[in-house]
Formats: C-alpha cells, sequence, structure tokens
C-alpha cells in the first residue's frame, strides 16, 4: 500500500548533554507540536521539540483544515503551500438509501486570502512545518526521543528520555505536552481523562484512483452498498479519497484492516468498472472527552493531548491548531517577561469552552451518525426523509457539524464594549480578513494584524491621529502597533478599496479596534483614546484590574 | 406558553386522521410517520422552548414516564 507519498526519514542524533536546562519543551512533534513550536520560534522564542518517531504523520489522519486553522498557518507562513496543494471544496451531498436527499453549498463569503475548507493529508502540512522549524534556527527537533518519566517540579518539569543512544535527563521551564489521544505526559501525571465512549466502529480506507467524482463532500446514511451504516467520502490531493465506513460495535478490527476486505467494500461502493489502489487502512473508535484543566502547573496540554472529539465535523486537528495559536504568544510574553505568569491561565479560560463547544458539537453528529436507540433512528430518518421535500428539515440532518473558529466570549483578557454596534466583531472573536490595497498593490488585512505586537486598527488617515501618543504606545515588548485603514488610497494606510474591511468591522471614521498577537479582538471604541488603548492591552496580557489601571496612569 | 386549554374545532377527525394514517403500517414505519409529523409540527410552532414544554408535559401525563420529566 501506499505510493502517493515519500515519508521523509528525519537523523536521530545523540545528545551529549545530561540534566540540561531548557526554557520550553514540546513532547510529540505533530502538527500541533510543530506548529507551537514555530510559533514561539516566530516569537524569538527557542523550543526543543522531542518526538518518538522520525518520521511526519503515518497516514493522512486530520484532511480537512477549516479557514481560522489555514489564516493561522498562513501567519506561520505555510499558508500559500497549503492552498496550492491542497483541494477546495464548497459542496457537500447528503444521501439516504439509493437516493440524495439534499446539497448544501457553503458559498463562501468573496473577499478573503482562505476558502471555508481545503483537504490536505496532514503529512504534508507536518513536513512544511518541520521545514519551517528548521528554517527559524530557534527549534531544536529531537528524533526518536521518547519521553520515559515526567515529575512535576515547582520551577518547571524533569523529563528523562529515551533515545537509541541511551537516555537522558533534561529540566524544561515549561512542557508543552501535544503527544496526542494516548498522551503519555497525562498518563504519567495520572490527570483522569473523562467523557462520552462511543460504542462504534470506524473504518477508514484512503484510496487512489482517477475518478470522475468532484471535489466535494459526500454523506451517506444507510446506503445499498453499505447497508445499516454511515460513509464519508472527502477528496484529498494526489487523487488520493478518504472513504470513512461505519462498522458499528461488533466489527472485528483486525479483520476489517484485511486489504481484501476493505478492497470490496470499496468496489462495493464505486462499482465494478472503477480502478483503484488502498493507500491508507485505518479502524478507529472515537470517544470525546477533556481533560479538566489544561494547565498543570509548568505542564499545559495541546490537541488530542487535552481534548478529543469524533471526527465528524473536523474538528481535532482544528481545534488543536487553535491550542497552538492561543497558547504560543501567551507562553512568549511571560518569558519575555511582558505579561505575568497569570496570562497562561487564560489559556484554560479561552480553550476549554472551545473545546466544550466542539465536544458538543460532535457529540450531537455521532449520535445522530449513530442513533442509540429505535426512537432515535426513527426520528433520525424522519428527518432524512423529509430533508428531501422541504427545506425545514434539512439543518435538522447532521452529518458533521463543521468546525468553527472559537469566539472567546467570556475571556478574561477582553475589555467589554461600552459604546453600541451594530454587529462587526465582538472582543473575543477572531479577525475577519477583507480585501486591501497597499501602495497600490493588491494585499489581505490580516497580512498586518497580530504576530509580535498588539494591532491597533485605526479606521482613518495617519494624520487623523495623534502621532505622539501613537509613538508612545509603539514602545517596549509586545506593544501596540498601528494600521491605518482608509476608504481612499491615502500614503501610510491600507487602502480598503472595497469597503469590505470596514463593513465586517462595523466601522466608522475614527473606530479604533485592538487585537491581540493571535489576531482575535481585544477590545473595541469608537473613538481612539490613548489611555483606554493602554489599559485593555495591560488588561489582555493578564495582568489584574487594579494594576491596569495604575500602570496605564 | 404551551397552550393545554380545548382549542380544536373538530377533536374527532383529529383522533380519525391520526390513526387512518397509521392503518396498515408496521410498526418501524409507524413509529418514522409520527417522527415526521412531530417534526413538520415542531417547524410549524417554531418553538424549541414551546416543544420542550410539549415534551414534559407528555412525559408528565403517564405514571411510566414521568420519573423522566424537569423537576
Amino acid at each position: 500500500m501506499g505510493g502517493t507519498y515519500t515519508y521523509p526519514r528525519y537523523a536521530f542524533a545523540a545528545v551529549g548533554e545530561q540534566g540540561a536546562r531548557h526554557p520550553v519543551v514540546v513532547v510529540g512533534g505533530g502538527m500541533v507540536g510543530l506548529a507551537v513550536a514555530l510559533d514561539l520560534a516566530q516569537r524569538g522564542q527557542s523550543v526543543v521539540v522531542l518526538d518518538d518517531d522520525d518520521t511526519v504523520s503515518i497516514g493522512s489522519r486530520a484532511i480537512c483544515h477549516a479557514k481560522r486553522s489555514l489564516e493561522i498557518y498562513g501567519r506561520l507562513g505555510v499558508g500559500p503551500a497549503l492552498l496550492r496543494k491542497g483541494v477546495i471544496w464548497n459542496v457537500g451531498k447528503v444521501f439516504f438509501h439509493d437516493r440524495q436527499v439534499y446539497a448544501f453549498d457553503l458559498l463562501p463569503e468573496p473577499g478573503h486570502e482562505y476558502p471555508a475548507f481545503v483537504n490536505l493529508q496532514q503529512y504534508y502540512l507536518e513536513e512544511w512545518l518541520v521545514d519551517a522549524c528548521r528554517a527559524s534556527g530557534l527549534v531544536e527537533l529531537r528524533w526518536k526521543s521518547r519521553v520515559a518519566a515526567v515529575a512535576n517540579r515547582a520551577d518547571g518539569v524533569a523529563l528523562t528520555v529515551a533515545t537509541p543512544a541511551g537516555s537522558y535527563d533534561l529540566h524544561a521551564d515549561w512542557l508543552l505536552a501535544c503527544d496526542g489521544a494516548r498522551s503519555f505526559v497525562r498518563e504519567s501525571l495520572g490527570l483522569p481523562f473523562v467523557g462520552k465512549v462511543f460504542r462504534d466502529r470506524f473504518l477508514i480506507a484512503d484510496v487512489v484512483m482517477q475518478a470522475a467524482f468532484p471535489a466535494e463532500r459526500w454523506f451517506w446514511f444507510d446506503p445499498p452498498f453499505h447497508p445499516g451504516g454511515s460513509v464519508l467520502l472527502h477528496r484529498q490531493a494526489d487523487n488520493v479519497w478518504r472513504i470513512d465506513f461505519q462498522l458499528g460495535w461488533d466489527a472485528d478490527p483486525e479483520a476489517e484492516k484485511d486489504p481484501e476486505r476493505v478492497a470490496g467494500r470499496v468496489r462495493a461502493m464505486l462499482g465494478p468498472d472503477v480502478e483503484f489502489t488502498l493507500e491508507w487502512i485505518s479502524v478507529y473508535t472515537f470517544r470525546c472527552r477533556r481533560l479538566e484543566k489544561f494547565r498543570h502547573g509548568r505542564t499545559i496540554f495541546l490537541g488530542d493531548a487535552a481534548h478529543q472529539v469524533s471526527p465528524f465535523g473536523a474538528r481535532g486537528g482544528n481545534g488543536g491548531t487553535q491550542d497552538a495559536d492561543n497558547l504560543a504568544w501567551k507562553l512568549a510574553a511571560v518569558l519575555q517577561g511582558a505579561a505575568p505568569e497569570a496570562l497562561l491561565d487564560s489559556y484554560d479560560a479561552e480553550r476549554i469552552p472551545a473545546a466544550d463547544e466542539n465536544i458538543l458539537n460532535s457529540t450531537r453528529s455521532t449520535d445522530f451518525i449513530t442513533p442509540k436507540n429505535h426512537a432515535a433512528r426513527a426520528y433520525r430518518d424522519a428527518a432524512l426523509e423529509l430533508a428531501e421535500h422541504y427545506a425545514f428539515a434539512r439543518p435538522l440532518v447532521n452529518s458533521g457539524r463543521l468546525s468553527r473558529p472559537a469566539v472567546l466570549r467570556e475571556s478574561p483578557l477582553s475589555t467589554p464594549d461600552r459604546e453600541d454596534w451594530l454587529g462587526g466583531l465582538p472582543p473575543g472573536a477572531p479577525a475577519v480578513d477583507a480585501p486591501v490595497r497597499r501602495d497600490g498593490a493588491d494585499d489581505w488585512l490580516l497580512h498586518h494584524l497580530g504576530g509580535n505586537a498588539f494591532t491597533l486598527l485605526l479606521f482613518g488617515r495617519p494624520g487623523d491621529f495623534p502621532a505622539g501618543v501613537l509613538a508612545q504606545l509603539g514602545q517596549g515588548r509586545l506593544p501596540v502597533r498601528p494600521v491605518f485603514v482608509t476608504a481612499m488610497a491615502e500614503e501610510g494606510a491600507l487602502h480598503d478599496h472595497q469597503g469590505l474591511a470596514a463593513a465586517r468591522y462595523d466601522a466608522r471614521p475614527g473606530t479604533a479596534i485592538l487585537l491581540r498577537p493571535d489576531q482575535h479582538v481585544a477590545a473595541r471604541w469608537r473613538a481612539f483614546e490613548a489611555a483606554a488603548v493602554a489599559q485593555a492591552r495591560l488588561a489582555a496580557l493578564g495582568f489584574a484590574a487594579a494594576d491596569t489601571q495604575r500602570m496605564a496612569g | 406558553m404551551l397552550e393545554t386549554t380545548p382549542r380544536l374545532d373538530d377533536p374527532d377527525g383529529l383522533f380519525e386522521a391520526l390513526v387512518e394514517a397509521h392503518r396498515g403500517l408496521d410498526p418501524e414505519a409507524s413509529r418514522r410517520l409520527d417522527a415526521r409529523i412531530i417534526l413538520l409540527l415542531a417547524n410549524h410552532i417554531g418553538s424549541v422552548a414551546v416543544v420542550r414544554a410539549a415534551i414534559d408535559a407528555a412525559l408528565n401525563a403517564a405514571p411510566d414516564t414521568r420519573a423522566k420529566a424537569a423537576p
């Protein structure tokens, strides 16, 4: 099996040091671990990554990358490659028995750099992240390095690392556990990982074929070629197709992995005339569960190590990517002395509600796809029968609620609105893209937001705002950097030539919007006032309210 | 909000229509038919809160389901 992708092999290098101290150690060089390492490196922070293997993700795994993830990878520099190599899709079709009951179109809004979804095998993304980590000069990737022991200390975490050249100890000031659903770090620390187990099994068959299927998401409930189960078809790069068969709880996982048996299932689906080869087979069960807290002293959990969801809705990989996006700037700020350690508690406050939202949605999808009793099946089938004829029933059909970016509504870092807004982006929302022009050249708004600073989006010409005060806000670590947006082309401003930036942010002349380094809205005002901006920045850095007033003067 | 006072202009006709719709159906088809009717009516009502109140009222109305009703 296999053949469309050649797995890179990364060289193991023996580590001479014993008991060395590192500010940040990431356990698990998968998608999330590499993303958080690269994000930290781009903020000037050195990172050691430990991975027990010497290559990227085996199998395509997380293939469905949502817009917010694409924007995050865009900020990290690998977004354009994802767009070039990946498969963009907008249409989904739902079938029941032998009939199509409806189709949906995600109808992507124009005027964004990235589409709603791009499908791409996880190994490509990881390979590019490895390359970017290496190029950063600040990420040390240690392959064939398995964490064999973990002990929390007051000032960090003591690790024992097993390698082909023997074991060594090291001390991490901060340990980022990105070691997946079966996290060794989580189990070593004895942390309960509780939630719902689903009594069902699924088979993934990645199939290479030259087929006439369009790049769409097709979902079958109880089709003639797979009676009693569901089937999902998704296109990936290189003419690889993901086919996901629901097998039921009684299926024998070993027998189901037999390539002949899988080929029989695929042939029943595609018909006898479609030529295909099998690329990857996996049989899996899943749970929806999470850790009670993601931060445990100096150990912080991200991705599947922190929370696990069903695959329906593409909320696993996309949730993990948002964890990395949320944590990296905070940890860098704390390590570089720009923020108090309390800022890291906001990772729990922001990402736990986001994980719960993903768990709720993916649990509901799973309950629809796998009815628990006769009544549940009757309601599900009734919704599908009605959906063929009546639009009202289509929103009831749940074949996966596709990942949406988390709006950090209850964030302790946000400064609540004091004025009236007609929509736009409330504090906690991730920034939304818009086409702009800079010096006459086409550009995107998101390219100018976040990074190693707060961004103050000012709707007006540079001359409309007090330059001296803005220069003061631009001092120090993680300063406030102004970005001017104007309706007409102006020197030193982004030209909002379609008016979409103003519309999407509900901006009027003079509006000021403060964005965090991860491009989430921290605060917004109808008029610029330096003291309010300084105070909102300090609040977003996790300083206590009494301190922000004093420090903002 | 859930209206439970008598409102139907032809209660005997309603009962007859429901029974007639199910005549000749096996239990599984009957169950799906009821589910379709409930989903159509729920959408017509247009309020999940009212349907939740109806679910509770229905659970409370018989001794074998009362324990499942909201306290």
